[in-house]
């Protein structure tokens, strides 16, 4: 049975926050493997993401958007699509858009200010957007053509609970709905938009019912389950590829969890809220709930999961390596794809840039 | 009341004098309110507004939802009814969902209204690069705002002209852009008075005096030119003059520097393609053009989107790009 016909304020659970399957609840059908690469994932996801926050303190690398406690949306969500399917990312799936093959050296170097690390040719992932709620009418937008072209391709696009508040949500779910794109609107709703609560973006009782405005299926689940969200963004991309009837194709899914740490690197999140809550958060940590059930189930014994821990320990080192190790960008990269022919006018900038570079030299200039 | 040589003074960074303005002038006027993301408990992302929250409550310093156009729009109409909104924009480079609610809206509401409607409205941003930030962090775009009629565009240089120019701001009938220079916000420090005060708007500010050359600039170039212009000390004698006041622009000032030095230079972050280096330089060819010596020099950002922070450094001015420029100028 379809998860997503249910009212918007019934969240969708599957493993209790010990990781033992609720009464009633069904665990999707995911083989061995599957179960196993989604652990692997999200233990790499929080790996990756304190190593990058101690890169940020050491100096080396800018500001970061630090994403721990959603590994369970992030990855969940990114395996119930089908290769070919796309991602629209805001700026913190570092775990989604690894599993769309874009590595974690290119995550680094993006964030370390260079915009090679963002093009993810050949990837079916869309740039991050740094501005709130924008990509969402872009998701449409994408999808919309996909169906024009007659493709069966589904579209999730992942944003916040403050991007919620933007006209960009808005004007961007009703298209889809008037349109009726293969779109999945996937709310990271993770409590905080920066130091505005839940509660201050908005008066709905969910984010989930939202949806209702818009003519389509609004789902809550619980965010922080990685089984639960598998479930109804699975549910979600069947019924946007093959829906039933006059059923509307997009789905909005409200994902309930929490950021453990900063908005960025440049936040300070004791300023606005309290370790008691987040404490009460980390009790629902995504990687225990599935770790517990995986070793109850048998899939997982220390063995495996030291092999694991070791194998990404080594994936994230050598990420950090070829990410550092990357020639710097030519400055030249700066006048470079601004339009398919450059002008007159801005190649003659570059001209006197070049001869600017000649006079001085670089230490000069980067004074 | 303007400040002089022996009030009591505060030794402040500039977004310190803008969190000090901001609570001169609340104490003072209770129909001003602070609005935006994280403004109130957070504080402010750069702690501009640090404190308010806890002195006035949350009635005058609104967390409000992430929504641009919302605050904006929102703003104006508090502001039509009579309070005195400082909404904050977050980073300049996230005001254009709210671009709509200024230049259609704020901008023309007294025009509009044959004066019926005011909007005395301060928006602040913190713009311009620098800071190894993000996309969309790093972006100055004055020159939008300048271009619409009705609005006041309004960026300081010092923590003195901060705390003052804001006050101004808030105080005056129409409505104002307040762009913040973040990337110095606490890179120097200096004495702004304890008390409340105005620098009025519409006038420029001669940093240092010079006679053979009158470099044009704003924000924190104003800052770069300064110390370029030091460099060249001995060799040319450059008079800086920090606009302050983008719109309206201070054409007296502008005009009185280039006919003592018949030779002019605009140094600004932005794109060159549009900037107000242009404008500068045509209201000194229709006011004093018999008076001009060399081509005026446009030292500016390039034509191209601002780059990651990695090649940041590149793209914006700084001492050797303006000491050649300025050389240029006076070579002619």
């Amino acid at each position: 049975m379809s998860t997503l016909q249910r009212d918007p304020d019934t969240r969708v659970e599957i493993l209790d926050e010990d990781g033992r399957v609720r009464d009633g609840a069904t665990v999707p059908d995911l083989d061995e493997a599957q179960l196993v690469e989604m652990y692997r994932e999200m233990r790499l996801g929080r790996h990756f993401d304190q190593r990058a926050v101690s890169l940020q303190r050491q100096g080396r690398m800018g500001t970061f958007p630090p994403m721990s406690g959603q590994e369970g949306a992030q990855v969940g969500s990114a395996h119930a699509l089908r290769n070919d399917d796309w991602i629209i990312p805001s700026y913190r799936e570092h775990a989604a858009v690894y599993g769309k093959d874009v590595g974690l050296a290119e995550t680094l170097q993006y964030w370390m200010g260079d915009e090679r690390g963002n093009q993810m040719d050949g990837k079916p992932v869309f740039p991050a957007a740094v501005p709130i709620a924008t990509q969402i009418p872009h998701a449409t937008g994408l999808a919309w053509a996909s169906k024009l072209k007659d493709e069966d391709r589904v579209f999730l696009c992942y944003f916040g609970d403050g991007a919620t508040s933007e006209g960009d949500f808005h004007e961007g779910l009703n298209f889809a709905g008037v349109f009726d794109t293969p779109s999945i609107f996937f709310c990271n709703n993770n409590q905080w938009a920066i130091s505005v609560p839940r509660e201050r973006q908005t008066a709905s009782q969910t984010i989930a019912q939202k949806a209702t405005a818009y003519g389509f299926d609004g789902v809550q689940v619980d965010g922080m389950d990685p089984l639960a969200v598998y479930k109804v963004t699975r549910d979600a991309v069947e019924k946007a590829r093959n829906p039933d009837g006059d059923a509307p194709r997009p789905t909005l899914i409200e994902a309930v969890q929490y950021r453990f740490g900063a908005h960025t690197t440049a936040d300070d999140p004791s300023v606005y809220r309290d370790d008691e809550e987040v404490e009460q958060w980390k009790d629902r940590d995504p990687i225990d709930r599935l770790e517990k059930y995986l070793r109850a189930e048998g899939i997982l014994d220390d063995e495996r999961i030291e092999t694991i821990t070791d194998e990404i320990e080594d994936e994230v080192a050598e990420a950090i390596e070829a990410a550092e190790s990357t020639e710097r960008p030519d400055p030249a990269g700066i006048f470079q794809h601004v339009f398919d022919q450059q002008p007159a006018r801005i190649a003659n900038q570059q001209a006197a840039f070049e001869r600017l570079r000649d006079r001085h030299g670089d230490e000069e200039l980067l004074e | 009341m303007s400040a002089n040589d022996t009030t009591e003074t505060d030794d402040l960074t500039l977004v310190q004098a803008v969190r000090d303005g901001l609570y001169g002038e609340m104490d003072r006027d209770d129909e001003v309110i602070v609005m935006g993301e994280d403004v109130g408990k957070n504080g402010g992302v750069f702690r501009a507004t640090e404190g308010l929250y806890e002195e006035f409550g949350n009635d005058r310093v609104i967390d409000t939802p992430l929504a641009e156009s919302g605050i904006v729009g929102t703003a104006i109409g508090m502001a039509a009814y009579g309070l005195k909104p400082v909404p904050e924009i977050q980073f300049m480079g996230f005001i254009y969902p709210a671009f709509d609610q200024i230049v259609s809206h704020a901008a023309r509401i007294r025009t509009r209204s044959r004066g019926r409607f005011t909007c005395p409205m301060v928006v602040r941003a913190p713009y311009g690069g620098g800071i190894r930030a993000p996309e969309h962090h790093s972006e100055s775009k004055e020159a939008f705002f300048v271009h619409e009629p009705g609005l006041k565009v309004v960026v300081p240089s010092t923590p003195r002209d901060a705390k003052g120019l804001l006050a101004a701001s808030i105080r005056d009938p129409d409505p104002v852009v307040f762009l913040e220079p973040k990337l110095i916000y606490r890179a120097f420090r200096g004495d702004v008075p304890t008390e409340p005060y105005t620098t009025p708007l519409g006038e420029a500010a001669v940093r240092r005096e010079g006679s053979d050359v009158s470099v044009f600039t704003w924000g924190a170039m104003a800052q770069q030119t300064v110390e370029a212009a030091d460099q060249l000390a001995g060799e040319i004698d450059v008079e800086v003059v920090d606009l302050r006041t983008l719109s309206p622009l201070d054409t007296d000032a502008i005009v009185e520097s280039f006919k003592k030095t018949g030779r002019a230079a605009v140094v600004h972050e932005a794109p060159k393609t549009g900037g107000l280096a242009g404008e500068i330089t045509a209201t000194i060819q229709e006011e004093a053009l018999l008076y001009q010596e060399a081509p005026i020099k446009r030292i500016t950002g390039f034509d191209t989107p601002f780059p990651l922070y990695a090649l940041e450094d590149y793209y914006l001015p700084e001492p050797a790009r303006i000491k050649d420029g300025i050389r240029e100028v006076v070579e002619f």
